[in-house]
């Protein structure tokens, strides 16, 4: 596939008002798939909210929210097959829910019981990445390696926009260009890196213009349509997977809420900026489109939101159901083979804990 | 440039020689030098393992900047051996993928401080990667790093950077000093479940030595390379052989010095050395990085709270300066020298007749 060059405008099917739009290049996916894609934006939104309420009340070390993004999240996650794999960044969890990984089991990093709550192999989801970028770079062996095995997958590798200054960025979308690697790059452009607009980031006409300097497509798609996410998305896994290559795109979109709980946004941008946002709401607009095919009635709109209610509560109650951490697993897999001195600092926690747990002997001084 | 370039050169010529003039023993062993060792333990465990791919910068037709990877990929074809673009943490990154998804890479990454791009790779994913994802996701893989100095290199070519990686939990970090370890434990390194942080010493390349290929090697055992009653000298890599040098002049002063070769650096083995200096009651640590916070430092360290008791003088470290590593010129100054090694066994309290206890 040659280098092309995204649109001046980002690709949209389905505006604000929910009104779809013709495209010679990307179609509308069909109305089961819209419906799908609804249910999974309804539950995304309520997994956002729910997971800051669940930080609101110390449950949660922190949760980066993706309010307002969901679209981008949910459009990429079904855009891909089973056998495809997904390497996501700390702000995707809502890609990863919709992976099928258990809601609770992707806070488990969030809530503190371990690093990584689920087992990369059974949904294809690599562990969530922290530090920006490097993510991208193991996204690309893993498509390399596919190659090498024969084996049909597809990687789709997921970032924000501050992410797309660090090296690594350049460095994984020059390898997977220059080995041809089945990877969709899939920046989310939220315009803020914490609190760093886009215009310290790039002074490039769009970050999908990056695309055409390493010899891959590059697209741009907005954000909060899914509709349109989905099919830009599903056109560059489908070329990865017939051998194209590489592509990249950036979905414009705007993040809602802060960083994280910890940023106060009010010092660096304008309420009236984010109001504008929230007329372009990616779940008003696709409930709006629904609703006016007739594919979503009060019947259906009352089961997805029945559906998401579960959902938040089986959320609830695990993250507030706290695990006794077990010491052990300080030890356990830091190496395949246990070094002697993790044994002996085993032995030495192990020891202590022992000795905390008994009774001090009456007037005994240590 | 030139001198980089001149580098270059010596290193393939003296190489190429290496592996078209090796020698077989009647026992079925070869004197080979390490490149040519390292060469075979890569080709060995290629031919082994359809899961090791070789890859890095020049390590395709040239057979890398050492020649340690010649005729691989003329042998084994690009899908085994291949050049990639100039980017360390692309090279490591991918190689994490690549163990994600099932393969065992082995990376090479030219020189110790052009490695620094790839660091934050190393050690927020190769080393936690297991950790992180409680056993699900392992990291067999291997990064090869020509590590030290004693070849004249320019700046940036010739530090020792072993502290960074010995100091990240999860990783493995060995370095041979003879042909037969290098051959062996990179055959280890290739088989282990961890990752390994693979040190060559450069000044080591072109020495030669017998080589059984049969011979395997368990990481994370030291390998005791003299024995003696009097002290004992305990080095890795390149500084060995300045060790053993130290270890015979001091005979001619009646000395009898043990040296011990560390071969890996963590996982230390505590036992083996332990063993040495509470028998010889006397030691001195020697290595060429920086002493301050090194690895040597945390030799010096364990034998102080293991062998107290034992010792009948401070535990002694010889090693390079904490200064930048010195340009071509001064090396001989900065490089830790049998002379030194011995000034340093002068504080130990031996007498000329033997140890005095």
């Amino acid at each position: 596939m040659e280098a092309s060059l995204p649109r001046d405008e980002p690709v949209q099917l389905i505006d604000a008002d929910g009104t779809a739009h013709d495209d010679p290049e990307f179609p509308l996916p069909d109305g089961d798939t819209l419906l799908r894609a609804y249910r999974a934006l309804v539950e995304g939104r309520r997994f956002n909210d729910e997971s800051s309420a669940l930080v609101r009340q110390g449950r949660l070390a922190v949760y980066p929210s993706s309010h307002g993004q969901e679209a981008s999240q949910i459009g990429a996650a079904l855009a891909l097959a089973e056998q495809d794999w997904l390497f996501p960044t700390y702000r995707d969890s809502v890609t990863i829910t919709a992976r099928g990984v258990r809601p609770a089991e992707v806070l488990t990093l969030l809530k503190g019981d371990w690093h990584s709550g689920y087992d990369p192999a059974v949904h294809h989801v690599a562990p969530q990445a922290t530090p920006l970028a490097t993510q991208l770079l193991h996204a690309v062996g893993f498509a390399q390696a596919a190659q090498h095995r024969h084996q049909d997958a597809v990687v789709l590798a997921m970032c924000g926009d501050g992410a797309t200054s660090e090296g690594d960025f350049h460095e994984a979308l020059n390898f997977a260009a220059v080995f041809r690697a089945p990877v969709v790059f899939f920046v989310q452009n939220n315009g803020f890196a914490i609190s760093v607009p886009l215009a310290r980031q790039t002074a490039a006409p769009s970050l999908a213009h990056k695309a055409i300097g390493y010899g891959m497509p590059g697209q741009r798609v907005d954000g909060n349509d899914a509709a349109a996410v989905l099919s830009v998305v599903g056109a560059a896994v489908e070329r990865a997977r017939a051998g194209g290559g590489p592509s990249l795109i950036e979905a414009h979109t705007y993040r809602m809420q802060a960083h994280t709980n910890a940023d106060d946004d009010t010092r660096y941008r304008d309420r009236a900026e984010v109001a504008a946002w929230e007329g372009r709401d990616p779940l008003i607009r696709m409930r709006a489109h629904l609703a006016s095919t007739g594919a979503l009635d009060d019947a259906t709109a009352a089961d997805i939101g029945a559906g998401a209610d579960r959902m938040a509560a089986a959320l609830r109650a695990a993250i507030t159901t706290d695990t006794a951490p077990d010491p052990e697993n300080l030890f356990r897999q830091v190496r395949g083979i246990r070094s002697p001195q993790l044994v002996e600092q085993r032995e030495l926690l192990l020891d202590e804990i022992r000795r905390s747990a008994q009774p001090t002997p009456a007037g005994g001084a240590r | 440039m030139s001198i980089v370039h001149h580098e270059r050169e010596t290193a393939g010529a003296a190489a190429t020689a290496a592996t078209s003039t090796t020698t077989t023993s009647a026992s079925g062993t070869e004197t080979i030098s390490m490149a040519a060792a390292l060469n075979r333990a890569l080709a060995d465990a290629i031919a082994a393992d359809p899961d090791v791919v070789v890859f890095g910068e020049d390590v395709g037709p040239l057979g890398g900047v050492f020649r340690i990877t010649d005729g691989l990929a003329e042998r084994f074809g690009e899908e085994r051996c291949f050049d990639t673009p100039l980017a360390e943490s692309g090279i490591v990154g991918t190689a994490v993928g690549m163990a994600m998804n099932g393969m065992r890479p082995v990376v090479e990454l030219q020189f110790d401080a052009f490695a620094l791009p790839a660091f934050e790779q190393i050690v927020s994913h190769v080393a936690k990667m297991r950790n992180r994802t409680q056993g699900a996701l392992t990291m067999p893989l291997v990064i090869r790093i020509p590590t030290g100095g004693g070849i004249g290199g320019v700046e940036h070519h010739c530090d020792s950077s072993e502290a960074y990686y010995a100091h990240t939990p999860g990783l493995t970090v060995v370095c041979p000093s003879t042909p037969q370890d290098a051959y062996s434990m990179l055959r280890a390194a290739i088989a282990s479940p961890d990752p390994v942080i693979f040190l060559e010493p450069k000044k080591r390349y072109w020495a030669k030595g017998e080589v059984d290929t049969t011979v395997t090697a368990t990481l994370g055992e030291a390998r005791v390379v003299r024995e003696g009653a009097d002290a004992t000298i305990v080095s890795y890599g390149a500084s060995v052989v300045a060790a053993l040098e130290a270890a015979e002049l001091a005979r001619d002063d009646g000395f009898d010095i043990g040296v011990i070769d560390v071969r890996t650096l963590t996982p230390f083995d505590d036992e083996t050395v332990c063993a040495a200096v509470r028998r010889t009651g006397r030691a001195v640590v020697v290595a060429e990085a920086p002493g301050f916070a090194s690895v040597a430092s945390e030799i010096q360290a364990r034998l102080s709270e293991r062998c107290f008791e034992y010792l009948e003088a401070p535990v002694r470290r010889v090693t390079g300066f904490d200064a930048p590593f010195a340009p071509p010129k001064y090396e001989h100054w900065y490089l830790p020298d049998a002379e030194r090694i011995l000034d340093a066994i002068d504080t130990l309290g031996l007498s000329p007749t033997g140890a005095t206890r």
